[in-house]
Protein backbone atom coordinates (compact mmCIF):
# COMPACT_ATOMS: atom_id res chain seq x y z
CA UNK A 1 0.00 0.00 0.00
CA UNK A 2 3.29 2.34 -0.60
CA UNK A 3 0.16 4.70 -2.74
CA UNK A 4 -1.99 4.79 0.23
CA UNK A 5 1.06 5.56 2.57
CA UNK A 6 2.20 8.25 0.28
CA UNK A 7 -1.04 10.02 -0.16
CA UNK A 8 -1.03 10.56 3.55
CA UNK A 9 2.18 11.78 3.83
CA UNK A 10 1.72 14.41 1.26
CA UNK A 11 -1.53 15.66 2.58
CA UNK A 12 -0.09 15.78 5.93
CA UNK A 13 3.02 17.85 4.50
CA UNK A 14 0.08 20.26 2.20
CA UNK A 15 -1.40 20.43 5.93
CA UNK A 16 1.64 21.67 7.56
CA UNK A 17 2.38 24.03 4.57
CA UNK A 18 -1.20 25.58 4.94
CA UNK A 19 -1.06 25.76 8.95
CA UNK A 20 2.65 27.64 9.02
CA UNK A 21 1.83 29.65 6.26
CA UNK A 22 0.36 32.46 8.16
CA UNK A 23 3.99 32.85 10.19
CA UNK A 24 5.23 33.87 6.96
CA UNK A 25 2.34 36.29 5.54
CA UNK A 26 1.79 37.86 9.03
CA UNK A 27 0.24 41.63 7.99
CA UNK A 28 0.75 40.84 4.51
CA UNK A 29 -1.85 41.55 1.99
CA UNK A 30 -1.47 37.64 0.62
CA UNK A 31 -2.88 36.50 4.38
CA UNK A 32 -6.07 37.86 3.30
CA UNK A 33 -6.14 36.53 -0.73
CA UNK A 34 -5.20 33.08 0.96
CA UNK A 35 -8.46 33.44 3.12
CA UNK A 36 -10.56 33.38 -0.15
CA UNK A 37 -7.99 30.65 -1.54
CA UNK A 38 -9.38 28.89 1.04
CA UNK A 39 -13.13 29.11 0.07
CA UNK A 40 -12.49 28.62 -3.57
CA UNK A 41 -10.31 25.75 -2.72
CA UNK A 42 -13.29 24.18 -0.70
CA UNK A 43 -15.54 24.81 -4.41
CA UNK A 44 -13.17 23.70 -7.02
CA UNK A 45 -12.95 20.58 -4.80
CA UNK A 46 -16.33 20.32 -4.77
CA UNK A 47 -16.93 21.08 -8.92
CA UNK A 48 -13.95 19.18 -9.12
CA UNK A 49 -15.90 15.56 -7.60
CA UNK A 50 -18.38 16.40 -10.15
CA UNK A 51 -17.07 17.25 -13.17
CA UNK A 52 -13.44 15.89 -12.90
CA UNK A 53 -14.21 12.56 -11.59
CA UNK A 54 -18.07 12.00 -12.32
CA UNK A 55 -17.84 13.91 -15.64
CA UNK A 56 -20.89 15.91 -15.34
CA UNK A 57 -20.59 19.29 -15.95
CA UNK A 58 -22.39 22.38 -14.09
CA UNK A 59 -22.19 25.66 -14.80
CA UNK A 60 -24.66 26.82 -11.89
CA UNK A 61 -22.24 26.34 -9.11
CA UNK A 62 -22.23 29.59 -7.83
CA UNK A 63 -25.81 28.88 -6.92
CA UNK A 64 -25.34 26.60 -4.37
CA UNK A 65 -22.58 28.91 -3.12
CA UNK A 66 -24.80 31.68 -3.22
CA UNK A 67 -27.27 30.15 -1.16
CA UNK A 68 -25.17 29.14 1.44
CA UNK A 69 -24.19 32.61 1.45
CA UNK A 70 -27.35 33.89 1.87
CA UNK A 71 -29.31 31.44 4.29
CA UNK A 72 -26.42 31.95 6.96
CA UNK A 73 -26.24 36.38 6.35
CA UNK A 74 -30.22 36.95 5.62
CA UNK A 75 -31.04 34.72 8.83
CA UNK A 76 -27.69 35.31 11.24
CA UNK A 77 -28.12 39.25 10.10
CA UNK A 78 -31.73 39.25 11.46
CA UNK A 79 -31.88 36.54 14.45
CA UNK A 80 -29.87 36.03 17.09
CA UNK A 81 -29.31 32.28 16.40
CA UNK A 82 -25.84 30.02 16.22
CA UNK A 83 -24.33 30.66 13.03
CA UNK A 84 -22.70 27.08 13.00
CA UNK A 85 -26.38 25.64 13.14
CA UNK A 86 -27.37 28.23 10.36
CA UNK A 87 -24.59 26.60 8.16
CA UNK A 88 -25.50 23.47 8.72
CA UNK A 89 -28.84 24.46 7.70
CA UNK A 90 -28.00 25.89 4.77
CA UNK A 91 -25.68 22.69 3.83
CA UNK A 92 -28.43 20.49 3.82
CA UNK A 93 -31.22 22.81 2.08
CA UNK A 94 -28.62 23.29 -0.90
CA UNK A 95 -28.21 19.44 -0.55
CA UNK A 96 -31.78 18.65 -0.45
CA UNK A 97 -32.56 21.04 -3.35
CA UNK A 98 -29.55 19.75 -5.58
CA UNK A 99 -30.98 16.09 -5.07
CA UNK A 100 -34.43 17.21 -5.91
CA UNK A 101 -33.28 19.21 -8.97
CA UNK A 102 -30.47 16.26 -9.90
CA UNK A 103 -32.87 13.83 -11.22
CA UNK A 104 -34.49 15.78 -13.92
CA UNK A 105 -31.25 17.28 -14.49
CA UNK A 106 -28.58 14.77 -14.09
CA UNK A 107 -30.35 12.51 -17.27
CA UNK A 108 -29.41 15.22 -19.46
CA UNK A 109 -25.72 14.68 -21.15
CA UNK A 110 -22.61 17.14 -22.07
CA UNK A 111 -23.77 20.38 -23.64
CA UNK A 112 -27.68 20.18 -22.67
CA UNK A 113 -26.74 19.44 -18.97
CA UNK A 114 -24.56 22.71 -19.31
CA UNK A 115 -27.51 24.54 -20.60
CA UNK A 116 -29.75 22.99 -17.49
CA UNK A 117 -27.41 24.09 -14.79
CA UNK A 118 -26.67 27.16 -16.48
CA UNK A 119 -30.37 27.82 -16.36
CA UNK A 120 -30.80 26.76 -12.79
CA UNK A 121 -27.66 29.31 -12.17
CA UNK A 122 -29.35 31.88 -13.96
CA UNK A 123 -32.51 31.78 -11.98
CA UNK A 124 -31.09 31.83 -8.55
CA UNK A 125 -29.17 34.86 -9.22
CA UNK A 126 -32.62 36.25 -10.44
CA UNK A 127 -33.95 35.27 -7.09
CA UNK A 128 -30.82 36.63 -5.62
CA UNK A 129 -31.34 40.03 -6.93
CA UNK A 130 -34.87 40.48 -6.58
CA UNK A 131 -36.17 38.95 -3.19
CA UNK A 132 -34.80 42.55 -2.12
CA UNK A 133 -37.04 42.29 0.79
CA UNK A 134 -34.86 39.25 2.23
CA UNK A 135 -31.41 39.27 0.53
CA UNK A 136 -31.13 43.44 0.01
CA UNK A 137 -31.35 43.08 -4.03
CA UNK A 138 -28.21 44.14 -5.90
CA UNK A 139 -27.39 46.63 -3.42
CA UNK A 140 -26.23 43.54 -1.00
CA UNK A 141 -26.86 42.77 2.44
CA UNK A 142 -24.58 43.97 5.13
CA UNK A 143 -24.58 43.72 8.61
CA UNK A 144 -23.38 39.68 8.45
CA UNK A 145 -21.85 38.93 12.14
CA UNK A 146 -18.59 37.15 12.06
CA UNK A 147 -18.74 33.77 13.74
CA UNK A 148 -17.89 32.93 17.07
CA UNK A 149 -17.23 30.39 19.24
CA UNK A 150 -17.08 31.19 22.60
CA UNK A 151 -15.33 34.29 23.32
CA UNK A 152 -13.34 33.59 20.13
CA UNK A 153 -14.31 36.08 17.20
CA UNK A 154 -12.99 35.82 13.65
CA UNK A 155 -13.04 39.32 13.21
CA UNK A 156 -9.30 39.42 11.20
CA UNK A 157 -7.59 37.64 8.58
CA UNK A 158 -5.06 35.66 10.93
CA UNK A 159 -8.43 34.06 12.55
CA UNK A 160 -10.36 33.63 9.67
CA UNK A 161 -7.46 32.12 7.82
CA UNK A 162 -7.15 29.49 10.07
CA UNK A 163 -11.38 29.43 10.59
CA UNK A 164 -11.91 28.88 6.51
CA UNK A 165 -8.49 26.43 5.90
CA UNK A 166 -9.74 24.07 9.18
CA UNK A 167 -12.74 23.32 7.31
CA UNK A 168 -11.01 23.18 3.70
CA UNK A 169 -8.45 20.80 4.86
CA UNK A 170 -11.37 18.37 6.18
CA UNK A 171 -13.26 19.00 2.78
CA UNK A 172 -9.83 18.29 0.87
CA UNK A 173 -9.24 14.97 3.02
CA UNK A 174 -12.55 13.60 2.80
CA UNK A 175 -12.91 14.39 -0.77
CA UNK A 176 -8.83 12.61 -1.38
CA UNK A 177 -10.38 9.35 0.35
CA UNK A 178 -13.52 9.36 -1.36
CA UNK A 179 -11.77 9.31 -4.64
CA UNK A 180 -9.76 6.61 -3.75
CA UNK A 181 -12.32 4.58 -2.64
CA UNK A 182 -15.41 2.14 -4.09
CA UNK A 183 -16.93 5.49 -4.76
CA UNK A 184 -14.35 7.24 -6.17
CA UNK A 185 -13.78 4.51 -8.74
CA UNK A 186 -17.55 4.01 -9.84
CA UNK A 187 -17.66 7.70 -10.44
CA UNK A 188 -14.48 7.86 -12.65
CA UNK A 189 -16.20 4.37 -14.44
CA UNK A 190 -19.01 6.51 -14.88
CA UNK A 191 -17.12 9.22 -16.07
CA UNK A 192 -14.93 6.70 -18.62
CA UNK A 193 -17.96 4.86 -19.87
CA UNK A 194 -21.61 4.92 -18.34
CA UNK A 195 -23.25 2.05 -19.76
CA UNK A 196 -19.93 -0.53 -18.88
CA UNK A 197 -20.23 0.86 -15.07
CA UNK A 198 -24.25 0.15 -15.28
CA UNK A 199 -23.35 -3.32 -16.56
CA UNK A 200 -20.79 -3.98 -13.48
CA UNK A 201 -23.70 -3.10 -11.05
CA UNK A 202 -22.38 0.91 -10.48
CA UNK A 203 -26.58 2.72 -10.05
CA UNK A 204 -25.01 5.92 -12.04
CA UNK A 205 -28.44 7.45 -11.71
CA UNK A 206 -28.04 7.72 -8.03
CA UNK A 207 -24.39 8.27 -7.79
CA UNK A 208 -24.67 11.11 -10.00
CA UNK A 209 -27.79 12.67 -7.94
CA UNK A 210 -25.37 11.92 -4.92
CA UNK A 211 -22.36 13.30 -5.86
CA UNK A 212 -24.04 16.56 -7.44
CA UNK A 213 -25.89 16.99 -3.90
CA UNK A 214 -22.50 16.41 -1.94
CA UNK A 215 -20.72 19.10 -3.99
CA UNK A 216 -23.54 21.26 -3.53
CA UNK A 217 -23.06 20.67 0.41
CA UNK A 218 -19.77 22.09 0.58
CA UNK A 219 -20.50 24.59 -1.86
CA UNK A 220 -22.85 26.29 0.81
CA UNK A 221 -20.62 25.57 3.56
CA UNK A 222 -17.80 27.51 1.47
CA UNK A 223 -20.84 30.41 0.94
CA UNK A 224 -22.07 30.63 4.26
CA UNK A 225 -18.01 30.98 5.31
CA UNK A 226 -17.74 33.51 2.59
CA UNK A 227 -20.63 35.51 4.19
CA UNK A 228 -19.06 35.46 7.68
CA UNK A 229 -15.73 36.35 6.41
CA UNK A 230 -16.76 39.29 4.26
CA UNK A 231 -19.84 40.20 6.36
CA UNK A 232 -21.29 41.87 3.40
CA UNK A 233 -22.56 39.82 0.38
CA UNK A 234 -23.87 40.93 -3.17
CA UNK A 235 -25.19 39.21 -5.83
CA UNK A 236 -22.63 39.51 -8.08
CA UNK A 237 -20.33 37.26 -6.34
CA UNK A 238 -22.52 34.30 -7.30
CA UNK A 239 -23.35 34.68 -10.67
CA UNK A 240 -22.33 33.21 -14.31
CA UNK A 241 -18.90 34.46 -14.66
CA UNK A 242 -18.65 33.26 -10.66
CA UNK A 243 -19.42 29.46 -12.61
CA UNK A 244 -17.35 29.83 -14.93
CA UNK A 245 -14.48 31.10 -13.07
CA UNK A 246 -14.78 28.07 -10.90
CA UNK A 247 -15.13 25.63 -14.16
CA UNK A 248 -11.13 27.51 -14.94
CA UNK A 249 -10.42 26.71 -11.48
CA UNK A 250 -10.31 23.25 -11.62
CA UNK A 251 -9.39 23.16 -15.64
CA UNK A 252 -6.45 25.20 -14.83
CA UNK A 253 -5.36 23.45 -11.75
CA UNK A 254 -6.15 19.77 -13.16
CA UNK A 255 -9.84 18.09 -13.51
CA UNK A 256 -9.85 14.89 -11.74
CA UNK A 257 -7.13 16.27 -9.22
CA UNK A 258 -8.12 17.54 -5.27
CA UNK A 259 -4.42 19.26 -4.87
CA UNK A 260 -5.19 20.84 -8.45
CA UNK A 261 -8.27 22.63 -7.17
CA UNK A 262 -6.22 24.22 -5.15
CA UNK A 263 -3.90 25.07 -7.32
CA UNK A 264 -6.42 26.05 -10.05
CA UNK A 265 -8.06 28.28 -7.05
CA UNK A 266 -4.98 29.68 -5.98
CA UNK A 267 -3.56 31.29 -9.08
CA UNK A 268 -7.33 32.21 -10.43
CA UNK A 269 -7.84 33.96 -6.73
CA UNK A 270 -4.65 35.37 -6.89
CA UNK A 271 -4.65 36.75 -10.81
CA UNK A 272 -7.65 39.49 -10.12
CA UNK A 273 -4.38 41.54 -8.56
CA UNK A 274 -2.83 41.50 -11.50
CA UNK A 275 -5.43 41.37 -14.01
CA UNK A 276 -6.90 44.66 -12.87
CA UNK A 277 -5.69 45.87 -16.16
CA UNK A 278 -8.40 44.14 -17.87
CA UNK A 279 -10.96 45.21 -15.50
CA UNK A 280 -14.39 43.89 -16.63
CA UNK A 281 -12.99 41.83 -19.75
CA UNK A 282 -11.84 39.25 -17.38
CA UNK A 283 -14.49 36.82 -18.38
CA UNK A 284 -12.60 36.98 -21.64
CA UNK A 285 -9.28 36.45 -20.18
CA UNK A 286 -10.80 33.03 -18.39
CA UNK A 287 -12.39 32.12 -21.29
CA UNK A 288 -8.90 32.04 -22.91
CA UNK A 289 -7.55 29.79 -20.41
CA UNK A 290 -10.05 27.82 -20.94
CA UNK A 291 -9.24 27.26 -24.43
CA UNK A 292 -6.07 27.32 -24.12
CA UNK A 293 -5.70 24.66 -21.20
CA UNK A 294 -7.58 21.94 -22.60
CA UNK A 295 -5.52 23.02 -25.97
CA UNK A 296 -2.22 22.01 -25.08
CA UNK A 297 -2.77 20.92 -21.29
CA UNK A 298 -5.94 18.88 -20.84
CA UNK A 299 -4.28 17.16 -17.71
CA UNK A 300 -4.18 20.80 -15.79
CA UNK A 301 -0.80 22.40 -14.32
CA UNK A 302 -1.34 19.60 -11.18
CA UNK A 303 -0.42 17.05 -13.90
CA UNK A 304 2.71 17.91 -14.93
CA UNK A 305 3.86 18.65 -11.06
CA UNK A 306 2.49 15.64 -10.26
CA UNK A 307 4.68 13.52 -12.77
CA UNK A 308 7.39 15.21 -11.07
CA UNK A 309 6.68 14.69 -7.30
CA UNK A 310 5.53 11.23 -8.06
CA UNK A 311 9.27 10.59 -9.77
CA UNK A 312 10.83 12.45 -6.23
CA UNK A 313 8.43 10.05 -3.94
CA UNK A 314 8.89 6.91 -5.40
CA UNK A 315 12.96 7.59 -5.53
CA UNK A 316 12.07 7.78 -1.83
CA UNK A 317 10.17 5.06 -1.07
CA UNK A 318 11.23 2.83 -3.96
CA UNK A 319 7.86 2.32 -4.27
CA UNK A 320 6.00 1.78 -7.60
CA UNK A 321 5.29 5.28 -8.18
CA UNK A 322 2.03 5.84 -6.25
CA UNK A 323 -0.81 4.84 -9.16
CA UNK A 324 -3.63 6.13 -6.66
CA UNK A 325 -4.43 9.20 -7.46
CA UNK A 326 -6.21 12.11 -5.58
CA UNK B 1 -30.99 -20.38 -15.95
CA UNK B 2 -31.77 -17.81 -19.18
CA UNK B 3 -34.96 -17.95 -20.95
CA UNK B 4 -36.25 -15.58 -23.88
CA UNK B 5 -40.10 -15.84 -24.33
CA UNK B 6 -40.88 -14.24 -27.74
CA UNK B 7 -38.33 -11.49 -27.54
CA UNK B 8 -39.75 -8.68 -30.50
CA UNK B 9 -37.85 -5.63 -30.75
CA UNK B 10 -39.21 -2.91 -32.83
CA UNK B 11 -37.09 0.32 -34.06
CA UNK B 12 -39.66 2.62 -35.53
CA UNK B 13 -41.12 0.66 -38.75
CA UNK B 14 -37.81 -1.99 -38.46
CA UNK B 15 -38.56 -4.98 -36.61
CA UNK B 16 -34.96 -6.22 -35.43
CA UNK B 17 -36.37 -9.05 -34.04
CA UNK B 18 -38.94 -11.20 -34.61
CA UNK B 19 -40.81 -13.62 -31.79
CA UNK B 20 -37.30 -15.05 -30.77
CA UNK B 21 -37.53 -17.81 -28.21
CA UNK B 22 -34.48 -19.73 -26.95
CA UNK B 23 -33.21 -21.00 -23.26
CA UNK B 24 -30.14 -21.18 -22.27
CA UNK B 25 -29.18 -24.67 -20.15
CA UNK B 26 -27.14 -23.95 -16.49
CA UNK B 27 -23.28 -24.39 -16.83
CA UNK B 28 -23.30 -24.29 -20.78
CA UNK B 29 -22.05 -22.64 -23.35
CA UNK B 30 -24.43 -21.43 -25.63
CA UNK B 31 -23.24 -19.63 -29.14
CA UNK B 32 -25.19 -16.91 -31.12
CA UNK B 33 -24.53 -16.90 -34.55
CA UNK B 34 -26.05 -15.05 -37.87
CA UNK B 35 -24.56 -12.45 -40.26
CA UNK B 36 -24.51 -9.33 -40.23
CA UNK B 37 -27.30 -7.09 -39.25
CA UNK B 38 -29.08 -10.64 -37.90
CA UNK B 39 -29.88 -9.06 -34.25
CA UNK B 40 -27.25 -10.41 -32.14
CA UNK B 41 -26.28 -7.34 -30.45
CA UNK B 42 -30.04 -5.90 -30.12
CA UNK B 43 -30.81 -9.10 -28.48
CA UNK B 44 -27.70 -9.07 -25.99
CA UNK B 45 -28.73 -5.10 -25.65
CA UNK B 46 -31.84 -6.12 -24.85
CA UNK B 47 -31.41 -9.03 -22.18
CA UNK B 48 -28.85 -6.65 -20.45
CA UNK B 49 -31.61 -3.63 -20.41
CA UNK B 50 -30.08 -1.36 -23.02
CA UNK B 51 -33.05 -1.72 -25.10
CA UNK B 52 -36.46 -2.07 -23.73
CA UNK B 53 -38.25 -4.48 -25.63
CA UNK B 54 -41.20 -3.90 -27.64
CA UNK B 55 -42.78 -7.46 -26.47
CA UNK B 56 -41.67 -11.17 -25.32
CA UNK B 57 -40.61 -11.80 -21.54
CA UNK B 58 -37.00 -12.41 -20.76
CA UNK B 59 -36.49 -15.13 -17.51
CA UNK B 60 -33.19 -15.13 -15.22
CA UNK B 61 -33.81 -18.04 -13.69
CA UNK B 62 -37.43 -18.22 -12.45
CA UNK B 63 -37.29 -14.32 -12.42
CA UNK B 64 -38.79 -12.36 -14.59
CA UNK B 65 -36.00 -9.64 -15.80
CA UNK B 66 -37.94 -7.72 -18.96
CA UNK B 67 -38.10 -5.02 -17.12
CA UNK B 68 -34.96 -4.45 -15.11
CA UNK B 69 -32.73 -1.40 -15.22
CA UNK B 70 -29.50 -2.59 -16.36
CA UNK B 71 -27.44 -1.91 -13.07
CA UNK B 72 -29.89 -4.04 -11.32
CA UNK B 73 -28.54 -6.96 -13.39
CA UNK B 74 -25.20 -7.86 -11.88
CA UNK B 75 -26.88 -7.92 -8.72
CA UNK B 76 -28.99 -10.89 -9.84
CA UNK B 77 -25.67 -12.71 -11.46
CA UNK B 78 -25.81 -11.56 -14.71
CA UNK B 79 -23.33 -9.65 -16.69
CA UNK B 80 -21.46 -9.34 -19.91
CA UNK B 81 -18.84 -7.44 -22.13
CA UNK B 82 -19.08 -5.59 -25.07
CA UNK B 83 -18.04 -5.49 -28.90
CA UNK B 84 -16.06 -2.56 -29.17
CA UNK B 85 -14.38 -2.90 -25.74
CA UNK B 86 -16.08 -0.43 -22.83
CA UNK B 87 -13.27 -0.44 -20.22
CA UNK B 88 -12.47 2.54 -18.13
CA UNK B 89 -9.84 3.48 -20.28
CA UNK B 90 -8.14 6.08 -17.68
CA UNK B 91 -8.26 3.70 -15.27
CA UNK B 92 -5.49 1.37 -14.45
CA UNK B 93 -6.30 -2.57 -15.29
CA UNK B 94 -6.51 -3.57 -11.23
CA UNK B 95 -9.17 -0.52 -11.13
CA UNK B 96 -10.94 -1.48 -13.72
CA UNK B 97 -11.23 -5.06 -12.12
CA UNK B 98 -12.09 -3.06 -8.61
CA UNK B 99 -15.47 -1.69 -10.19
CA UNK B 100 -16.24 -4.97 -11.14
CA UNK B 101 -16.27 -6.10 -7.89
CA UNK B 102 -18.87 -3.03 -7.09
CA UNK B 103 -21.31 -5.37 -7.13
CA UNK B 104 -21.50 -7.86 -4.04
CA UNK B 105 -19.06 -5.09 -1.77
CA UNK B 106 -21.24 -1.82 -0.30
CA UNK B 107 -19.12 0.80 1.35
CA UNK B 108 -21.48 3.78 0.96
CA UNK B 109 -20.35 7.93 0.43
CA UNK B 110 -20.01 8.26 3.80
CA UNK B 111 -18.28 5.38 5.40
CA UNK B 112 -15.53 5.82 2.25
CA UNK B 113 -14.66 9.68 2.73
CA UNK B 114 -14.59 8.92 6.55
CA UNK B 115 -12.57 5.76 5.53
CA UNK B 116 -14.78 3.69 8.70
CA UNK B 117 -12.75 0.24 9.47
CA UNK B 118 -15.64 -1.34 7.43
CA UNK B 119 -14.85 0.48 4.54
CA UNK B 120 -10.95 -0.24 4.83
CA UNK B 121 -11.16 -4.06 5.19
CA UNK B 122 -13.66 -4.26 1.93
CA UNK B 123 -11.31 -2.07 0.20
CA UNK B 124 -8.46 -4.41 0.87
CA UNK B 125 -10.82 -7.20 0.10
CA UNK B 126 -11.47 -5.83 -3.20
CA UNK B 127 -7.81 -5.38 -3.87
CA UNK B 128 -6.74 -8.57 -2.99
CA UNK B 129 -9.82 -9.80 -5.08
CA UNK B 130 -9.27 -8.14 -8.12
CA UNK B 131 -5.46 -9.15 -8.59
CA UNK B 132 -6.59 -12.71 -8.36
CA UNK B 133 -8.95 -12.15 -11.31
CA UNK B 134 -5.80 -10.24 -12.74
CA UNK B 135 -3.97 -13.69 -12.29
CA UNK B 136 -6.99 -16.01 -13.80
CA UNK B 137 -6.76 -13.86 -16.88
CA UNK B 138 -3.04 -13.67 -16.71
CA UNK B 139 -3.01 -9.89 -16.73
CA UNK B 140 -1.39 -9.04 -13.12
CA UNK B 141 1.76 -8.06 -14.99
CA UNK B 142 -0.31 -5.18 -16.64
CA UNK B 143 -2.05 -4.02 -13.25
CA UNK B 144 -1.06 -0.72 -13.17
CA UNK B 145 -0.95 0.09 -16.43
CA UNK B 146 -4.01 2.54 -17.56
CA UNK B 147 -6.64 0.46 -19.57
CA UNK B 148 -6.42 2.93 -22.92
CA UNK B 149 -2.73 1.75 -23.45
CA UNK B 150 -3.43 -1.53 -23.61
CA UNK B 151 -3.13 -3.79 -26.80
CA UNK B 152 -6.64 -4.69 -28.32
CA UNK B 153 -6.00 -8.29 -27.31
CA UNK B 154 -5.24 -7.72 -23.76
CA UNK B 155 -8.36 -5.33 -23.56
CA UNK B 156 -10.95 -8.00 -24.52
CA UNK B 157 -9.22 -10.07 -21.97
CA UNK B 158 -9.62 -7.31 -19.24
CA UNK B 159 -13.35 -6.87 -20.08
CA UNK B 160 -13.77 -10.54 -18.76
CA UNK B 161 -11.78 -10.02 -15.70
CA UNK B 162 -14.15 -7.09 -15.02
CA UNK B 163 -17.21 -9.04 -15.62
CA UNK B 164 -15.55 -12.18 -13.65
CA UNK B 165 -15.29 -9.66 -10.48
CA UNK B 166 -19.26 -9.32 -10.60
CA UNK B 167 -19.23 -12.86 -9.42
CA UNK B 168 -21.79 -13.85 -12.38
CA UNK B 169 -23.95 -16.79 -12.38
CA UNK B 170 -24.29 -16.11 -16.30
CA UNK B 171 -21.71 -14.09 -18.38
CA UNK B 172 -23.18 -12.76 -22.16
CA UNK B 173 -19.51 -12.04 -24.43
CA UNK B 174 -20.54 -9.74 -27.41
CA UNK B 175 -17.90 -10.92 -29.70
CA UNK B 176 -15.02 -11.86 -27.91
CA UNK B 177 -12.98 -13.22 -30.53
CA UNK B 178 -13.56 -9.88 -32.95
CA UNK B 179 -9.69 -8.48 -33.88
CA UNK B 180 -7.95 -11.45 -31.96
CA UNK B 181 -5.07 -13.24 -33.75
CA UNK B 182 -5.53 -16.87 -33.98
CA UNK B 183 -3.20 -17.06 -31.10
CA UNK B 184 -4.79 -15.10 -29.13
CA UNK B 185 -8.45 -16.78 -30.07
CA UNK B 186 -7.24 -20.21 -28.67
CA UNK B 187 -6.13 -18.34 -25.66
CA UNK B 188 -9.78 -16.86 -25.71
CA UNK B 189 -11.54 -20.69 -26.17
CA UNK B 190 -9.28 -21.97 -23.21
CA UNK B 191 -10.44 -19.17 -20.78
CA UNK B 192 -14.12 -19.68 -21.55
CA UNK B 193 -13.93 -23.24 -21.12
CA UNK B 194 -12.15 -22.28 -18.05
CA UNK B 195 -14.57 -19.57 -16.68
CA UNK B 196 -17.51 -22.91 -17.58
CA UNK B 197 -15.50 -25.12 -15.68
CA UNK B 198 -15.86 -22.83 -12.26
CA UNK B 199 -19.78 -23.23 -13.00
CA UNK B 200 -20.54 -20.00 -14.44
CA UNK B 201 -22.93 -20.41 -17.53
CA UNK B 202 -21.62 -18.29 -20.97
CA UNK B 203 -23.37 -17.08 -24.20
CA UNK B 204 -21.59 -15.46 -27.19
CA UNK B 205 -22.15 -13.69 -29.43
CA UNK B 206 -19.29 -14.49 -32.43
CA UNK B 207 -18.32 -14.50 -35.81
CA UNK B 208 -15.52 -16.41 -35.75
CA UNK B 209 -17.08 -20.08 -36.42
CA UNK B 210 -14.31 -22.34 -35.70
CA UNK B 211 -13.97 -21.23 -32.04
CA UNK B 212 -18.24 -21.08 -31.46
CA UNK B 213 -18.32 -25.00 -33.37
CA UNK B 214 -15.29 -26.21 -31.22
CA UNK B 215 -16.30 -24.98 -27.58
CA UNK B 216 -20.44 -24.01 -27.96
CA UNK B 217 -22.51 -27.00 -27.13
CA UNK B 218 -25.76 -25.84 -28.23
CA UNK B 219 -25.88 -22.85 -31.09
CA UNK B 220 -28.69 -20.44 -31.91
CA UNK B 221 -28.63 -18.99 -35.26
CA UNK B 222 -30.16 -15.81 -36.25
CA UNK B 223 -31.13 -14.25 -39.46
CA UNK B 224 -33.04 -10.93 -39.92
CA UNK B 225 -34.07 -11.06 -36.77
CA UNK B 226 -35.81 -14.36 -36.96
CA UNK B 227 -34.95 -17.42 -35.43
CA UNK B 228 -33.25 -19.69 -38.17
CA UNK B 229 -32.22 -22.63 -36.39
CA UNK B 230 -31.11 -24.05 -33.39
CA UNK B 231 -28.93 -27.36 -31.86
CA UNK B 232 -25.79 -29.00 -31.92
CA UNK B 233 -22.88 -27.93 -33.82
CA UNK B 234 -22.98 -30.88 -36.21
CA UNK B 235 -26.68 -29.68 -36.57
CA UNK B 236 -26.12 -26.57 -37.51
CA UNK B 237 -23.18 -27.19 -40.30
CA UNK B 238 -25.60 -29.68 -41.63
CA UNK B 239 -28.61 -27.49 -41.37
CA UNK B 240 -29.67 -26.23 -45.64
CA UNK B 241 -31.32 -23.13 -44.28
CA UNK B 242 -28.06 -21.74 -42.69
CA UNK B 243 -26.07 -22.48 -45.29
CA UNK B 244 -28.08 -20.71 -47.56
CA UNK B 245 -28.21 -17.77 -44.85
CA UNK B 246 -24.29 -17.46 -44.96
CA UNK B 247 -23.94 -18.10 -48.44
CA UNK B 248 -26.97 -16.94 -49.97
CA UNK B 249 -29.06 -18.93 -52.50
CA UNK B 250 -30.37 -18.15 -55.98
Amino acid sequence: MTGRKQQMILFMLFAAGILAAPFFLKGSYLLTVMVFVGINTMLAVALNLLLGYAGQISLGHAAFFGMGAYISGIITSRFPVDPFGVMLLAAVLAGALAFVIGFPILKLKGHYLAMATLGFGIIMYIIFNETVAYTGGPSGLPGIPSLRIGVLVFDNDLRNYYLVWMFTLVVMLLAINLVQSRIGRALRAIHDSEVAARVMGVNARILKVQIFSLSAVISAVAGSLYAHVMTFIAPASFGFNFSVELLTMIVVGGLGSIYGSFLGAAILTTLPEFLRVFQDWDIIVYGLMLILMTMFMPGGLISGMEAGLRHVMAKIFKGDGGHAQA
Amino acid sequence: MLRLDAITKNFGGLTALDQVSFAVADGSITGVIGPNGAGKTTLFNIVTGLYTLSSGRVFLGEKNISFCRTEELAGLGLVRTFQNIELFGRMTVLENVMVGMHNGTRSGILSCALKLPGHRREEKYIREKSMEWLRFTRLEDLAHVAAENLPFGKGRLLEIARALAARPKIILMDEPAAGLNSRETLELASLISKIRESGITVVLVEHDMDLVMDICEHIVVLNLGKKLAEGKAVEIQGNPEVIAAYLGTD
